[in-house]
């Protein structure tokens, strides 16, 4: 991208704004997002990762899009995963392996069902919003 | 397709304690019972924090928040909320109670967290300069660039009351004013990335989730003092920081938000990466910049302030990274939105690595205000394994250890020190009754020794003979006299030391001995060591009923202090025995007794 001007940045933002709010970022409906800070990847975050995506690609599911974000605080919980899906509830669970990654394709995505034992609370509200 | 609704009952131990699963159990009854199990999954979570108030219920989609349910109650909650859409006010949380000061509008909030610092942390992908702006970043750049003077932005920093989140708590805008008010010319803007206390990481995981708010921030400091370059003083422990960081720099230069001419406003700054080796002396600023300099990172008399003669001579502001977060928010919200949150005395809010003896250990960010007892009981979920609270040690080694008396103090810069402690940077690890004070003050002692530079002769001996006191009590051989010697010699350092390493370093012992001189009495008088740490005090011996002579212990034992048939009770020597304890941890039977 060449450099911006301001109102270029104004732009931008407005336009990805819309693209966040937006349900459906570039036809994926289903948004998984793996805590990726130093904590998060030293408890397996990357082995979480990976089960996803694999258990994804074994179930033929396309329409989920894998993200990483940093650290959300919860060290006690790592590795966290938040999910957001369609007529589901946004929840972050906690202590995901590979396993639980995998059972959140399973159980969450295709289910439809929340996990036990695993729902993590989101730690304060946005106030970005 | 979906269920309705799903009803997330708390699964942490302080719940689960309190009739947690009777309730679970309660509630699939009680969905059960109305037909409504295909529109209503009733789900155990892990703890979800409020542990006071627990068990804690949860109904999704629309998020109620009922606090101190009991089983009986089940029946209620089915029938009026999820049958008849009726919330069921008297289980609800009552916002009043929250004792934290945010009259944020708007903000409909049980959460005892405030994250201002830590606002898109573990929201968007640190990778992504988009996520950034879309979310409202280098909106406060904007506005410093097109829409405020230099004296603008420090004024609306000053109004904004931020105090410094690197330790020492000094006004961030005055700082800037300082430095904005001497002779045009080159000056310089860095970012104190070295935290080197032992147990924090809050700025490493700013930096980490959230590398672009604090590009943004010393983009806008730059302006507001007059200096066109910015270093970032990060340790090359940081791996995955700094890689993050040189993303986020390479990207704010292609899309022109820092270089030459910045969104065409005419303003210039540029940021680069010092990497330091990891010694905790420079964080200190004076070594910090002799250390960016190039030469060895040792602490220099002050004044001249680094506001005044910094970086290669040039005026320079130092600011921590906790400190910057918080810039490009006062910048877009507002310096009078920013004074709402927390105290009079420290307005925001205040990130804690929460560590130690507590169920959930993490990272928080709290309004300025909340009391101790918040912090390690309802966001920390309580003492680990049930233990008895002891203290709270805060500001890392340059702190206090905090007792039981003051859980409730709201805590701010003021309040801590007056209690004999300090924010520090924030570092918090919770210590219980498992935990020998003495032995953790000479922990941080030790600590402090080992990173001293050596400069100055108050902190390089007084350091040393602080430690051989502690030791010589921590093994059994102290007398009253050392108390008296290591007051003094605190004192001596306190008043001497040419930085804040040695002036602070005797801050635990001195709290130590405030609040807990029995523990170190009982040390010198009865060479007892309630918690069991301090390994010299301890005496180890068999069981003569327990002991099956199975030969294990005369085996593990280092020393051969251990002897003994086999299969006939073993005997340990006293006089040879070092007290290493692996004949304890390594017996069967629990025939090794330690006391
Ligand atoms: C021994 C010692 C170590 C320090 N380490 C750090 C550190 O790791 N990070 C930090 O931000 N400030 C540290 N400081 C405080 C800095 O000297 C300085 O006050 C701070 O960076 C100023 O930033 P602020 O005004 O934004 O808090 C340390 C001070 C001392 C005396």
């Amino acid at each position: 991208m060449a450099k911006m001007t301001l109102a270029d940045l104004k732009k931008l933002r407005e336009s990805k704004q819309q693209a966040m709010s937006e349900r459906d970022p570039s036809n994926k409906d289903t948004q998984v997002i793996v805590g990726m800070g130093t904590c998060g990847i030293a408890a397996g975050a990357k082995d979480t990762f990976n089960a996803i995506l694999d258990e994804l690609e074994k179930n033929n599911i396309t329409t989920v899009l894998l993200r990483q974000t940093g650290c959300m605080g919860a060290c006690a919980s790592e590795p966290t995963v938040e999910v957001i899906a369609p007529d589901m509830p946004v929840v972050i669970y906690g202590k995901v392996n590979g396993d639980v990654g995998r059972q959140i394709v399973r159980e969450h995505i295709i289910g439809k069902k929340l996990i036990d034992n695993h729902i993590v609370d989101r730690p304060a509200l946005d106030i970005m919003k | 397709m979906g269920y309705k609704h799903y009803i997330v009952t708390c699964g942490g131990t302080a719940c689960q304690s309190n009739r947690g699963v009777e309730l679970f159990d309660a509630l699939k009854a009680a969905v059960k019972a109305h037909g409504l199990e295909d529109e209503v999954q009733v789900v155990a979570s892990g703890c979800l924090g409020f542990c006071a108030q627990g068990p804690i219920v949860k109904v999704l989609p629309q998020d109620t928040f009922y606090v101190n349910v009991k089983p009986e109650d089940a029946e209620e909650i089915i029938a009026e909320h999820i049958v008849k859409g009726r919330t069921v006010n008297r289980l609800l949380y009552d916002k009043e109670q929250s004792k934290i000061n945010v009259k944020v509008k708007d903000i409909d909030f049980y959460q005892k967290q405030f994250r201002i610092v830590l606002r898109n942390c573990g929201i968007i992908n640190p990778e992504s300069i988009d996520e950034y702006i879309a979310r409202d970043g280098y909106k406060g750049l904007e506005r410093a660039l097109f829409e405020m003077t230099p004296e603008q932005i420090v004024e609306e920093v000053l109004k904004s009351g931020l105090r410094g989140r690197g330790g020492a708590g000094f006004p961030t805008g005055m700082k800037w004013k300082f430095a904005a008010m001497q002779p045009a010319g080159q000056k310089y803007m860095v970012c104190n990335a070295d935290e080197g206390d032992p147990g924090a990481y809050m700025d490493r995981s700013t930096l980490e989730g959230d590398p672009h708010s604090i590009l943004e921030a010393m983009t806008i400091a730059g302006k507001a003092i007059g200096a066109s370059k910015g270093f970032i003083y990060i340790r090359a422990e940081y791996p995955l920081a700094i890689e993050r960081l040189q993303t986020a720099i390479k990207q704010s230069h292609e899309y022109g938000l820092l270089g030459e001419d910045i969104l065409g406003s005419g303003f210039s700054f540029d940021i680069e990466l010092r990497f330091g080796a990891g010694a905790f002396v420079c964080g200190e600023e004076t070594a910090l910049l002799a250390s960016i300099e190039g030469r060895r990172g040792m602490p220099s008399p002050r004044p001249p302030f680094p506001a005044v003669k910094g970086l290669w001579q040039r005026p320079t502001v130092i600011n921590n990274v906790e400190t910057l977060a918080n810039i490009p928010v006062i910048l877009t919200k507002g310096a009078d939105w920013f004074r709402q949150i927390g105290t009079a005395d420290s307005p925001g809010t205040k990130v804690f690595a929460l560590t130690g003896k507590v169920n959930n250990s993490g990272l928080i960010e709290v309004p300025m205000g909340t009391t101790l007892r918040e912090i390690v009981f309802d966001i920390g979920g309580g003492i680990l394994g049930g233990k008895k609270f002891k203290a709270v040690q805060t500001g890392g080694p340059s702190g206090g250890m905090i007792p039981a008396e003051f859980l409730d103090t709201p805590i701010d810069f003021g309040s801590l020190a007056k209690i004999g402690s300090i924010m520090g940077s924030g570092g918090m690890i919770v210590m219980s009754e498992d935990d020998c004070i003495v032995n953790i003050a000479k922990f941080y002692l030790d600590f402090t020794c080992d990173e001293s530079c050596g400069k100055c002769a108050p902190c390089r001996i007084g350091g040393r003979k602080l430690q051989q006191y502690l030791d010589k009590i921590c093994s059994g051989r102290g007398t009253d006299e050392d108390i008296e010697k290591l007051r003094e010699i605190s004192d001596a350092m306190t008043k001497a030391s040419l930085c804040g390493l040695g002036q602070t370093c005797s801050n635990p012992i001195k709290s130590s001995l405030r609040y807990f001189m029995e523990e170190y009495q009982e040390h010198i008088h009865e060479h007892k060591c309630r918690a069991g740490k301090c390994q010299k005090l301890l005496t180890y011996s068999i069981d003569p009923d327990k002991c099956k002579g199975c030969t294990l212990c005369a085996r593990l034992c280092p020393v051969k202090a251990i002897s003994g048939e086999v299969k006939k009770p073993h005997m340990i020597d006293a006089s040879k025995c070092i007290k290493c304890g692996q004949c304890f941890s390594g017996c069967k039977f629990n025939a090794i007794t330690r006391s």
